[in-house]
């Protein structure tokens, strides 16, 4: 069973096996309002734990997409970059943002889990 | 300072807006359907704007207020109709603008709609260069309130009776409920629609009533996607003290009379540009893809040299894409130059391209 933890950037990750899921938050989608643009790190490159690897726009402004763990990327989405308004539709499953195969499982220790992340969210928006 | 509330404050509050402050007022950036909904319900149905922060400036008097009138402001007041508008500037010497502003000739005098940001400035500079010689009032006991898109003409006829016999660009006063109402059909969307000037206690009823009629509030932020669409210019932006018109490509507003003759704040520059051209010019921008190119960005041409810088940039959702406006070197303005934007770093191919991005369906252009 595979355990989805959150960044305080508002980054959501699924590990399996050795290859995370990543994405961005429900609670992120409703602060940054309608998504209009996304941009994606490049497949094969490597990203380092809290380095931008993305940006997403609103019609508000542009917002930087972090990796909350270091890694190679194997794998993108490229529906949300063809169509930006899935983010919005269904940020926590579908519309995923990119795929890395993981350099240290320990950097998921420090991220956390679904009530720690939800009760830091509403803080910070508080 | 504490921010301002307009008379609409609790009804944006019953509706679920986010708020953002805006010169120095507490105004609704959107509600809860998001930007690009309410973009799309105005282009298609009928949009609600509070613009009460905006500056309703009357100042009255006859024909020696028109004649100082068009010392300051480069249009042909003398023959300008009861109850028309023109959309003007308010200039420095060097013809910079400190704002553009909506000018109405009302029965006794004048009525002047002036940005939010620029209007306690704006009264200063005209009370000064009227000599203090009007009666002029920066009316704060007054809303405004704009209905924009193809339903409005039907919705607000349904509650003021008569306002669909209005032209473009022309007003009249309406009563309703013993209230007098100030109605042009004007507006800042690319939409047919009409502002509607009414007294604070009745703003909120007003309003109430056209949303009882199938209309919408919209947010700030659907108002800035709407106006880009429509290529038209927000102070602050495409404006500014250190811009000419003439560099804003905004000549058309400048009577051609007044031109000739001179003869009023920023005369000798502006007919210096129409004559001898312009450095830098305001263009239409059309980013290929999707990239976004935002205010700042700077602009390259083909040969890497920077002949520019984006004022506004954002997605249009009407157009389904990025769209933007902002200054280039004048060599560089033709319709299809190909041009670089620099978007974080990289650089992004877009081209300078015609204004509106989406095409105005306003009503009987008489003016």
């Amino acid at each position: 069973m595979s355990e989805v933890k959150y960044s305080k950037e508002h980054e959501w990750i699924k590990l399996e096996g050795d290859i995370a899921t990543i994405g961005i938050t429900k609670h992120a989608t409703e602060m940054l309002g309608d998504i209009v643009f996304t941009e994606l790190p490049e497949k094969g490159s490597s990203v380092e734990k809290d380095g931008a690897a993305g940006v997403v726009e609103s019609t508000k402004a542009a917002s930087d997409v972090y990796t909350p763990v270091s890694g190679e990327v194997v794998d993108l989405n490229q529906s949300i970059v063809d169509d930006p308004s899935k983010i919005n539709q269904d940020p926590e499953n579908s519309a995923w943002f990119f795929k890395l195969k993981i350099k240290d499982k320990s950097e998921m220790d420090t991220l956390m889990n679904k009530d720690e992340y939800d009760k830091f969210a509403k803080e910070s928006s508080a | 300072m504490d921010t301002k509330k307009t008379s609409l404050y609790q009804l944006h509050q019953d509706s679920k807006a986010k708020f953002v402050e805006f010169a120095g007022y507490q105004m609704p950036i959107q509600y809860s359907e998001g930007i690009v909904e309410e973009h799309r319900f105005t282009r298609n149905h009928s949009g609600i704007f509070d613009v009460s922060h905006m500056g309703q400036l009357f100042i009255y008097g006859q024909d020696d207020l028109v004649d100082d009138l068009e010392r300051i402001f480069p249009l042909d007041l003398k023959n300008l109709k009861l109850n028309h508008s023109k959309y003007s500037f308010l200039m420095s010497d060097n013809a910079g603008i400190y704002d553009d502003l909506i000018i109405t000739k009302i029965k006794d005098g004048f009525l002047i709609i002036l940005n939010a940001a620029c209007k306690e400035n704006d009264f200063k500079i005209l009370k000064v260069l009227l000599n203090d010689k009007y009666k002029m009032i920066l009316d704060e006991e007054r809303s405004l309130i704009a209905i924009q898109g193809p339903k409005s003409a039907q919705i607000l006829k349904s509650v003021i009776q008569g306002v669909e016999n209005l032209n473009f660009m022309s007003g009249n006063w309406f009563t309703l409920d013993d209230h007098n109402i100030y109605v042009t059909r004007s507006g800042y969307t690319g939409e047919d629609g009409f502002e509607v000037s009414l007294t604070n206690e009745f703003a909120d009823r007003f309003t109430r009533r056209l949303i009882d009629k199938g209309a919408k509030l919209i947010g700030l932020g659907a108002r800035d996607t709407l106006r880009l669409e429509a290529g038209l210019c927000l102070y602050g932006h495409e404006l500014s003290k250190e811009k000419t018109p003439v560099e804003a490509n905004l000549k058309w507003a400048i009577s051609k009379e007044r031109i000739l003759k001179g003869n009023f704040i920023g005369s000798d520059i502006i007919t210096k540009q129409i004559n001898n051209g312009v450095n830098k010019i305001r263009v239409g921008i059309k980013p290929e893809g999707r990239i976004i190119a935002r205010e700042k960005t700077k602009i390259f041409n083909e040969s890497n040299l920077e002949i520019g810088e984006i004022t506004s940039g954002t997605f249009g959702p009407s157009v389904n894409g990025p769209v933007a406006m902002g200054y280039v070197k004048n060599k560089f303005s033709k319709k299809n130059t190909r041009i670089f934007l620099e978007v974080r770093g990289k650089m992004h191919p877009a081209t300078i391209c015609g204004l509106p991005f989406y095409k105005k369906s306003y009503v009987k252009g008489v003016n």
